[in-house]
């Protein structure tokens, strides 16, 4: 009863004769994640059907930890995608991150927490960077991101060359506070007999938070605004350059994440990794429906783009094939989603 | 009719010495006007875009501003929305002088502007750009079902009834695209309304819907400024016309010291278009027919500078 007294004035709803009626599966259609869904049915289907290990629980357990390993930066690397940048250098960030960390911590027999903290404020500012240097100059990020992310990576390689005379970081097992980093980090735990990797978790728990933000919350609705028309954000008080900043800093802080977890799982962290993940996070968030251009685009979409890659990459191993036919898979992939995106996005469109 | 030389009482000045001089503050007698300039100029560096401009803008009331392409009205709403400042001259809002450094610190002060371009997000949905930067919010979270009957209700009572407030704004027409960026600026309390030739871009139709939410804002006691390059349409609903040529005030009137067709020659600029007949006529062929008609209309409008009967013809004898 109260709430008929709260909105007295509400009208009936009522269907509009201008409005055609829009089927479930219509709607469906509408979202941008759409494409992706039906990508990764059709893979799934594909190695279901061609490599019989791909059925069993514990290799989708390892699709999923694979995925996990993408999709962590692949849902900061959709919402900046939506706020309409791009950043070349989010693969090498993750491995900046871990080096940082792990020679932080070694050089300095530190425990192994103060590293990480040191890692976190790294990998935040070089997302600051990237963002502050986009904004003030006005250059396009593709641009900027490619400098940092050659920089990023001469740096992790001569550093720890510098530093260690190798070109891996050192073992860090030994230091205090390493099992308990590893098992925030890197854990695992078993669901009926299946080992199932906390990543995983992570994964999902971090696509519900971005989803929520875009969807439910103001800044969502800004990091919309800005990638779609920024001087329009602009105009009516949206601050334009902050949003930017902070998504280039959620980048840093995925980096960070993802780097602390391939740390602690390894102990030691190759100086020349990472490079090429910056593409494969961006393709998983175009396959998942993200425009090029901004504005567009979801989380959950990036997340299912992830588990196209992670399926793939493991698919093929389970078929036995050569796991270099993964990158031919990784082009083709881009292809088809693009292809299939832009004539589902055509035809929800026609339905408007 | 007026007779050609019968201009209106405080005709063709340039902008005048005091700011108290062009006085169209007799016929309100409300106080201090909401917005006003005055002898405010911008430059560009060296280019000198608007030069001794003073207008007012009071509550209730429709100021339109006119001009030919680079005449400087755009220049001259980017000073009041606060996005310049100007380089010389004063702005004041309620009688206070103001200096402000974002478009933000007028949209405080209730001066809130749709631009040609609208600021609206084309993809997003319609009730998403209503509220973008005023989101109502229910603890961390946006309120979205308030919003949706909210952003439907307010488009309503501007008597605008879309479809669906989720479809993407970019798949509106112009003209309600248009509405839609008023009622927003309606919606969020501002007390200047001020509009970037909102009509340029649309049919007779669209542009007569838009002229009703002028008037409409204009009687829920909204200061108006409406730019525009077409007199059919700023007479209608305006009360005062300040008219621009090259950055300068060529005339800044009152409803009842200027007709539609006296507004229309001085807009057209009587000399410029009567030379221009010349030429045409002097091109002959089609062009020459264009240039008698044009000559005819010259004459017709009474803003020639030499005697207006049977012009038309004498025109076109002197171009043989
Ligand atoms: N940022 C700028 N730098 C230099 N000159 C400028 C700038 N902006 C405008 N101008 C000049 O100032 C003059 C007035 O421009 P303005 O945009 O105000 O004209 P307008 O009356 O709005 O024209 P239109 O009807 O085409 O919109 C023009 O000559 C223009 O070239
Ligand atoms: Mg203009």
């Amino acid at each position: 009863m109260a709430q008929t007294a709260q909105a007295p004035v509400a009208p009936p709803p009522r269907a509009d004769e201008r409005l055609g009626r829009k089927s479930p599966v219509a709607r469906m259609l509408a979202r941008p994640e759409a494409g992706a869904i039906a990508g990764a049915i059709v893979i799934y289907i594909f190695f279901f059907i061609i490599a019989p290990p791909f059925r069993n629980a514990s290799s989708f357990s390892s699709v999923l930890y694979v995925t996990s390993t993408y999709g962590l930066m692949a849902t900061p690397v959709a919402l900046l995608m939506i706020g309409g940048e791009f950043d070349l250098s989010a693969g090498v960030a993750v491995t900046s991150s871990a080096l940082t960390a792990s020679l932080f911590m070694y050089e300095f027999t530190t425990v192994a927490w103060v590293g990480v903290l040191v890692a976190l404020a790294v990998s935040l500012f070089i997302g600051f960077l990237n963002g502050w240097i986009v904004i003030k100059t006005g250059i396009p990020s593709f641009l900027v991101t490619l400098g940092t992310f050659f920089m990023l990576q001469g740096l992790n390689i001569a550093l720890t060359q510098t530093i260690t005379n190798q070109v891996s970081s050192p073992d860090i097992s030994t230091l205090q506070g390493f099992s308990s980093s590893r098992v925030v980090f890197s854990g695992s735990f078993t669901v009926g007999g299946v080992n199932i990797r906390t990543s995983v978790l992570y994964w999902i728990v971090f696509v519900i938070i971005a989803t929520w933000i875009l969807l439910r919350t103001h800044i969502g609705n800004w990091i919309f605004a800005v990638g779609g028309h920024a001087p329009s954000a602009r105009a009516v008080g949206v601050p334009v350059g902050r949003m930017k900043i902070g998504l280039f800093m959620a980048v840093g802080f995925m980096a960070w994440f993802t780097g602390m977890h391939t740390l602690f799982l390894f102990n030691t962290i190759q100086a020349g990794q990472g490079i090429g993940n910056e593409f494969v996070y961006i393709i998983a968030a175009v396959v998942g429906g993200c425009l090029l251009t901004g504005g567009y685009g979801s989380a959950v979409g990036a997340g299912i783009g992830a588990l196209i890659f992670g399926m793939v990459n493991q698919g093929i191993v389970y078929a036995g094939w050569n796991p270099d036919w993964f990158q031919f898979f990784v082009g083709l992939l881009l292809l088809g989603a693009i292809l299939l995106n832009t004539y589902i996005r055509r035809r929800a469109e026609a339905a408007i | 009719m007026s007779t050609p030389q019968d201009t209106p009482p405080m005709g063709r000045h340039h902008a005048p010495e005091s700011p108290t001089a062009a006085g169209p503050r007799a016929g309100n007698g409300t106080g201090t006007a909401l917005v006003r300039l005055i002898n405010a100029g911008k430059r560009y560096g060296a280019v000198i875009a608007l030069q001794d401009i003073t207008m007012e803008v009071s509550a209730g009331e429709v100021t339109c501003v006119l001009g030919d392409n680079g005449a400087g009205k755009s220049t001259l709403i980017k000073i009041i929305a606060g996005l310049h400042q100007p380089s010389s001259g004063v702005y004041e809002v309620d009688g206070e002088p103001v200096s402000f450094n974002s478009p933000r610190e007028a949209l405080d002060h209730g001066i809130a502007t749709v631009y040609q371009d609208l600021a609206v997000v084309p993809l997003m949905p319609v009730w998403r750009n209503f509220f973008l930067g005023n989101e109502i919010k229910k603890g961390p979270r946006i309120d979205i079902p308030a919003m949706k009957t909210m952003c439907k209700d307010e488009l309503l009572a501007m008597g605008i009834d879309l479809r669906d407030v989720d479809q993407p704004i970019g798949t509106l027409s112009g003209g309600e695209r248009q509405c839609v960026a008023i009622s927003r600026a309606v919606h969020f309390g501002a007390k200047v309304l001020i509009l970037d030739e909102p009509t340029a871009a649309l049919g007779v139709k669209q542009s007569g819907v838009v002229l009703k939410y002028i008037i409409q804002a204009r009687e829920r006691g909204l200061g108006v400024v409406f730019i525009t390059h077409n007199p059919h349409h700023a007479y209608p609903v305006g009360d005062r016309f300040l008219l621009l040529n090259r950055g300068t005030s060529i005339g800044y009137f009152e409803k009842s010291q200027i007709t539609r067709d006296e507004l229309t020659g001085l807009m057209a600029g009587g000399a410029e278009l009567e030379q221009l007949s010349h030429e045409l006529e002097g091109a002959g062929g089609a062009a020459a027919e264009i240039g008698a008609v044009l000559g005819e209309e010259v004459a017709e409008l009474g803003i020639a500078d030499r005697p207006a009967p049977a012009a038309a013809p004498a025109t076109e004898s002197d171009a043989r």
